[in-house]
């Protein structure tokens, strides 16, 4: 039982380490940081227009619903692709700077390992996400009287789950391809969100379409998060979309872990954590 | 006691005087590697093939011992230290580090060894103590303990302490390599694994290098495997000196028997006299590898 405990508090330090080394990168990288959050607010507003430029074109919208939605669809995409790089710079930035045999070789789980990625992922990519969120409601004035910010944030944590079970089996891409996993990982992103009704209601997908929404966390994300933020839904309200993000969040992080695991044990077979030498 | 043969992990191999105490540090039997590689020769259409890197290697280390590993480029030196680094499975054979078995146990061994290899290796915009930081929580320790630990351990391997919280890439390759055996040498290891640890640096430094890890085998219980394609640094900090010829290795023996063997003044009359090639000559064939 000591043992245990004993072995627990050391994978806690280590759990500790991760999020702390990524608080160092953040402080170190913090201009660049700063670079890439401003292309974010661009890339957001170019979709975040649209809804006032087909009101400009002659089109009948609700503008402040329709550009809520729009903002919600691209802070989700903003979110997802903060925990999928983080995640797959699990590899792929261990491996650029050549600390990865170092980190693969210390007697750190790998689940703890991965979940520290993960736990940071998700408090960076929730602040990130939040000031996103503000700083374009205020540019378009956003009106949101019955927002439930509490629901959308329980969505969006019980959402990630699924998302760190995602972004594990996609970090193990740049073990396999070190030249070209990390864009696949993005690649895993648009398919992940183009099923999900981003910007769009999923019904209006092709019916095959639909059926891989059904299987998708982002479509519960996306779905919960605007009925708490455009109607005020209540978190009780909501478990039409919390019971399978939980079932996916339950299925996801075992099946991140394997594949993981499957990806490390290939790399060790073939040579393929080493940079060089 | 010295921290580092005090801090080893407890585990019922290290224990000394019991019947244990006989357990070597290192056993490899009949160890064999391969990669699979790209053979483009053949025009147009590539041909994958498999290629021993390491082909049925044996050898055991005692405790405390320091044993050199010879090898040119390509020799097998880094898949050998690699492999006891629970960074490579096998293709054969087995390999035990304090009677665990390396690739069915490799948990407990990475408690037990540590690494250092040619390349330092660490995140170049983060500062020495914070490299160290992050690598000594993987192995429990706590920002309490490498507060005090980590500028008392750069102050042994000889690091100026008013550069510690400059960025890895501001500093020079020998200060890197010394930040490199204080990684290593702060999570206690009691098998150490120096894969051409002073390759690329200036005499002072592979000087002062060497120095240190004399120092701790001096005094410290810690096993060295050292892979070199340096030949005085073998002959003066092993105990043994192995000669790994295309992944062949060909004999570990002291140094003395080494020359006496082959009949040669030096260690690397010895090592032409195995090989029948000469150090200078061999081309270099590990960048082909994977």
């Amino acid at each position: 039982m000591r043992g245990l405990s004993a072995g627990m508090r050391t994978e806690l330090i280590g759990l500790g380490g991760i999020i702390e080394r990524n608080a160092y990168l953040v402080r170190r990288y913090a201009l660049w940081e700063l670079a890439f959050f401003l292309w974010t607010i661009a890339n957001t507003l170019t979709i975040v227009f649209i809804a006032e430029g087909v009101e400009a074109s002659g089109g009948v919208l609700d503008v402040n619903r329709q550009t809520t939605v729009l903002l919600i669809g691209a802070v989700i995409w903003a979110y997802l692709g903060i925990i999928f790089e983080i995640l797959t710079e699990t590899v792929a930035w261990e491996r650029w700077e050549g600390t990865i045999e170092y980190t693969f070789m210390a007697p750190l789980s790998r689940t703890v390992h991965l979940m520290g990625m993960g736990v940071f992922a998700v408090v960076y990519g929730v602040v990130r996400a939040a000031l996103l969120f503000g700083a374009i409601a205020l540019w378009f004035n956003l009106e949101m009287p019955e927002a439930n910010f509490l629901s959308a944030l329980v969505v969006l944590a019980v959402a990630s789950i699924s998302f760190i079970g995602i972004g594990m089996m996609t970090a193990v891409l740049p073990l396999i391809s070190p030249e070209k996993g990390t864009q696949l990982g993005f690649i895993a992103q648009g398919m992940l969100l183009v099923v999900s009704g981003i910007y769009y209601s999923v019904e209006v997908l092709p019916q095959p379409m639909q059926w891989l929404a059904v299987i998708s966390p982002a479509t519960y994300a996306l779905e919960g998060i605007r009925d708490a933020i455009l109607e005020g839904a209540a978190i009780t309200t909501l478990w039409s979309q919390l019971a399978p993000l939980i079932v996916i969040g339950a299925i996801s992080i075992p099946l991140g872990l394997i594949v993981f695991r499957h990806g490390e044990r290939y790399a060790k077979q073939h040579g393929k954590l080493k940079r060089s030498g | 006691m010295s921290r580092i043969a005090s801090a080893s992990p407890s585990t019922r191999h290290l224990e000394p005087g019991g019947p244990e105490a006989r357990t070597p540090a290192v056993e490899v039997t009949d160890l064999r590697k391969e990669f699979i590689r790209r053979d483009r020769r053949t025009g147009r259409r590539s041909h994958k093939r498999r290629v021993a890197v390491l082909k049925d290697v044996s050898f055991r280390i005692e405790r405390g011992e320091c044993v050199a590993i010879l090898g040119q480029n390509g020799s097998g030196k880094s898949t050998l230290v690699r492999l006891l680094s629970t960074l490579l499975l096998n293709d054969g054979g087995s390999a035990r580090v304090f009677d665990y078995d390396v690739f069915t146990e490799p948990r407990p061994i990475r408690r037990l060894v540590n690494r250092v290899s040619v390349e330092a290796s660490f995140f170049k915009k983060m500062s020495s103590v914070e490299n160290l930081s992050y690598a000594a929580r993987f192995y429990g320790m706590t920002a309490r303990e490498t507060r005090a630990r980590i500028p008392e351990i750069l102050e042994r391997v000889g690091f100026p302490l008013d550069r510690r919280g400059d960025s890895m890439e501001d500093l020079s390759r020998g200060m890197q390599q010394k930040v490199a055996l204080a990684r290593a040498l702060l999570t206690s290891p009691v098998l150490l694994l120096l894969d051409e640890p002073t390759t690329g640096l200036d005499p002072r430094s592979k000087l002062e290098v060497q120095g240190f890890i004399r120092e701790l085998r001096a005094d410290h219980d810690v096993t060295i495997l050292l892979c070199t394609h340096d030949l005085d640094e073998a002959e003066l900090l092993a105990d043994r000196v192995g000669i790994l010829d295309r992944g062949e290795l060909l004999v570990l023996e002291p140094p003395d028997e080494l020359r006496r063997r082959y009949h040669a003044a030096t260690v690397e009359e010895a090592f032409f006299a195995a090989t029948g090639r000469s150090f200078e000559l061999e081309s270099d064939v590990e960048g082909g590898r994977p």
